[in-house]
């Protein structure tokens, strides 16, 4: 028996208020926010806080990492291993990417249920769109990590109890490598294929299943083609009122995170022996279905969506736009940074990506800032530098910059935890640190 | 093991500084020649009567060559030396125990740095390749942790450590002023510096050194050779020099209100020079005051006051040109400029003219006359993490 025994997910702190795009723009926008990540998150760093919220529930160590995204900060270079290494995973567990598309995600997430040993597998996306387009606005930024196993690595908390794929070549969407935005065939072509497709895997995987539409509690439609997936739940014979939020006025679509996520946070409501199915929807279709087992009414996950969703904060539009290119800000007056040492940050693994000295693992602790300060003269990539002398509950003492925090927010005795960040990038490296962040979720004394 | 030093055992018989200034029409080259031309005048010595050199710049220019080049010696043993914003008094100390040690009779230390050919405001460190892990602070906001911590552990009002900074600030500018070596002479009142917007932490850009191009040198001999070389020679009382091991940033006992490294330096250099009490035996001290919460925290640490009463202490004048120990009569790095690699060099200019009375009334310390010992203070890196040199010179021999 295999299925899903544990999960985390992250969404970064800044909201965009769609409705602040048309004003600027001319065009574009629409109601309700999108989560957007910070200037100093990329996909990686989404997938180590989403991973490292799910190992803070324990469950057994992973023997593979599946990292999906359409977003991966290289190519060339495998974006698994710098997640891997900051979640401090064992060096015999195998840490791969799954690049390209939401079908990625649908495909590291199935590679895990077919295999036989517990297999992290972790989506992330930084859904970027031109300015005005529907692609920005209707695009979000998030992670979610699935940790996959048998009954013998754990309780299981929602077991496959029947899956199946369809393939298909279609030109729906497409995107050069380093291009900003996807480009899009006429949308009702795509719609015209996705529904037949996901129809029929709905039906085979039902039937796997040994049920029918009736039976199922809650359908989680994923895609990029969000007409298609409504219309898919439409034509599921699913009721409407099962079929699961896609999140969309307050998280938007954040792609190869859209699966985990919006499966984690069925999840998180459903309750034991209620059938949750999955359909993905992206160059073909997947299903899979889950029945949720009494070891889920158990599980406390870290930071659940919906207490993620309520703690984000605003970010202005043209800083937005600023963050990821598509607004040419003047540039702090000091050096660009230097690229980091590959040597060096080799030797120093450990600290860099783990946060781990021969005395303990930072990262995994809380803090308190003891003192702290605003850098208006020093580089960032969105100044200022707010920077604070962190004292952690173990003893140790490390002065280190903040992050997800205004200036005006920071003060003396603050709470703070660790996170993973990119600090800079320089000659296309990105330089991969941890920063503090305040934290948000309510502590117990 | 002990620090003996080399108390009336080296005599500085020629000194010479340039103007601190934003010099864009001159280059390290002409600053160095400068300096020098006027140290070895006040000697009365040639560039081939100096038997060896040391150079000390922190990032202008690199070996030896870039001082024999401009100078044009033939055959002459050159070393450049660094570390951090003390540069310039480690060549000072490394041609004083050269000397001592009997393997020159004549040494030169010379500093210079050649700031503003950078393109940007401030001071920046050329990188060393690093793993991306290192704070990417400026020096301003390291040294801005100090004032709130400060005020929390004496229980200063905030407002009242603005004037009190303001107040610093204000003092090294009337002393500026009246300096025309300096780089800034023109005064600014308290008022005036209050109003200045923050740009790190609660400092304005009026609470941090003069960024500046300069260069200054300094001849040194055995003191029984001297007199050769001058009438009214100045002599090395003590040199001291603190490495810190960078403790400090990860001590969670460190509260940024002290610098022990700076503690440290100064209580050898006063047993090597024989001092018990600073404030009433020194004529005058040179500090470094690259930020005016830096030249708080030193008065406590170089033992002018005790802890926790430099604030009080500023605010009633005690370290003015006409108070009880006037500190930075020249302007400080302040007002009169921050050259890195040249700064501690400037400071024992200053010593230098104030001891030996060659100053103008207006700007004459309050203690001249009364007292012989100068103080200079000279210090590289951050709170937790920083270098320190103390040296003491003075013109009676015990």
């Amino acid at each position: 028996m295999r299925g899903i025994l544990g999960w985390g997910v992250h969404l970064p702190h800044g909201r965009l208020d769609r409705t602040q795009i048309a004003p600027l723009v001319g065009t574009g926008g629409g109601k309700g926010t999108r989560s957007i990540a910070s200037y100093d998150e990329d996909s990686t760093t989404m997938a180590v806080e989403a991973g490292r919220r799910l190992r803070r529930t324990g469950g057994p160590a992973p023997r593979a990492l599946w990292f999906a995204t359409t977003t991966p900060a290289y190519l060339d270079k495998t974006n698994a291993t710098a997640i891997h290494a900051a979640l401090r995973l064992d060096r015999t567990a195998g840490a791969y990417d799954a690049v390209g598309s939401v079908r990625s995600a649908a495909g590291a997430i199935r590679a895990a249920l077919d295999g036989t040993a517990p297999a992290l597998v972790i989506g992330s996306d930084v859904r970027n769109g031109r300015p005005g387009s529907a692609d920005e606005s209707a695009g979000g930024d998030a992670a979610a990590a699935m940790l996959i196993g048998s009954d013998a690595d754990g309780p299981i908390l929602a077991e496959l109890i029947g899956t199946a794929a369809l393939s298909e070549e279609f030109l729906d969407r497409w995107r050069p490598p380093g291009d900003a935005g996807s480009r899009l065939w006429e949308e009702r072509f795509g719609e015209t294929r996705y529904v037949p497709l996901a129809t029929e895997v709905f039906k085979l995987a039902l039937g796997e299943a040994g049920i029918d539409a009736a039976a199922v509690d809650a359908l989680v439609v994923a895609g990029l083609h969000d007409r298609a997936c409504a219309a898919a739940a439409r034509a599921s014979g699913v009721a409407a009122d099962r079929v699961a939020d896609r999140l969309s006025a307050t998280v938007g679509n954040p792609g190869a995170a859209a699966p985990g996520l919006l499966l984690a946070r069925a999840l998180e409501t459903a309750t034991p022996g209620q059938v949750v199915v999955l359909l993905v929807l992206s160059d073909g279709a997947d299903a899979f279905v889950f029945r949720a087992t009494d070891a889920l009414s158990r599980y406390a996950p870290i930071e659940p969506v919906a207490a993620q969703i309520m703690t984000g904060t605003p970010v202005a539009y043209g800083r937005y736009l600023a963050w990821r290119g598509f607004l040419a800000v003047e540039p702090p007056r000091r050096p660009e940074p230097s690229r980091p040492s590959a040597s060096a940050a080799g030797r120093n693994t450990n600290w860099k990506f783990g946060l781990a000295s021969g005395s303990g693992v930072l990262s995994d602790q809380r803090g308190t800032v003891t003192t702290f300060t605003v850098d208006r003269l020093a580089y960032s990539p969105s100044p200022p530098v707010v920077f604070a002398v962190v004292d952690f509950d173990d003893g140790e003492r490390l002065p280190v910059e903040l992050t997800d925090v205004t200036p005006e927010e920071v003060e003396v005795g603050m709470r703070v935890e660790m996170t993973f960040r990119r600090l800079f990038t320089a000659d296309g490296i990105a330089n991969y640190f941890w920063k503090a962040r305040p934290v948000r979720e309510v502590e117990s004394a | 093991m002990s620090s003996h030093g080399i108390r009336d055992r080296v005599a500085i018989v020629g000194m010479g500084c340039t103007r601190f200034a934003e010099h864009f029409d001159k280059g390290a080259d002409d600053l160095l020649r400068e300096s020098t031309g006027d140290a070895f005048a006040a000697a009365g010595v040639s560039k081939d009567d100096v038997d060896a050199y040391w150079l000390g710049t922190a990032q202008s220019g690199m070996s030896g060559i870039m001082l024999a080049r401009p100078l044009g010696l033939e055959g002459k043993p050159v070393t450049r030396v660094e570390n951090y914003c003390a540069t310039g008094s480690e060549a000072l100390r490394q041609a004083a125990y050269a000397v001592a040690s009997g393997a020159y009779d004549l040494a030169m230390a010379v500093g210079v740095e050649k700031v503003k050919d950078s393109g940007y405001q401030g001071l920046n460190a050329f990188p060393i390749p690093n793993d991306g892990t290192q704070r990417s602070l400026t020096a301003a906001a390291m040294f801005s942790m100090i004032v709130p911590a400060y005020a929390k552990r004496y229980g200063v009002d905030p407002e009242e450590m603005r004037t009190v900074l303001a107040r610093i600030a204000s003092k090294n500018h009337a002393n500026g002023a009246k300096n025309p070596k300096a780089q800034f002479r023109k005064e600014w009142p308290v008022e005036k510096l209050l109003a200045m917007p923050p740009v790190a932490g609660g400092l304005s850009v009026f609470d941090c050194a003069g960024v500046a191009d300069g260069s200054a040198a300094a001849i040194v001999c055995r003191v029984e050779d001297a007199h050769r070389y001058t009438d009214r020679p100045v002599f090395i009382k003590a040199l001291s020099f603190v490495a810190g091991n960078g403790s400090g940033l990860e001590d969670p006992t460190y509260d940024y209100t002290y610098f022990p490294e700076v503690a440290a330096s100064a209580a050898d250099a006063y047993a090597q020079a024989g001092i018990t009490d600073p404030r009433t035996e020194l004529a005058m001290a040179e500090v470094h005051d690259c930020f005016t919460p830096t030249e708080l925290v030193l008065m406590e640490d170089l033992g002018f006051c005790a802890r926790g009463t430099a604030w009080k202490e500023e605010l009633a004048g005690t370290f003015d040109l006409d108070g009880e120990l006037p500190v930075n009569p020249d302007g400080g790095l302040k007002s009169f400029g921050h050259p890195v690699g040249a700064s501690g060099l400037r400071m024992m200019f200053e010593a230098w003219l104030q001891l030996r009375g060659d100053v103008p009334d207006e700007r004459r310390i309050s203690t001249y006359g009364k007292r012989s010992l100068a103080l200079t203070h000279n210090l590289g890196g951050y709170p937790g993490e920083m270098v320190s040199f103390v040296g003491i010179v003075g013109t009676d021999r015990t």
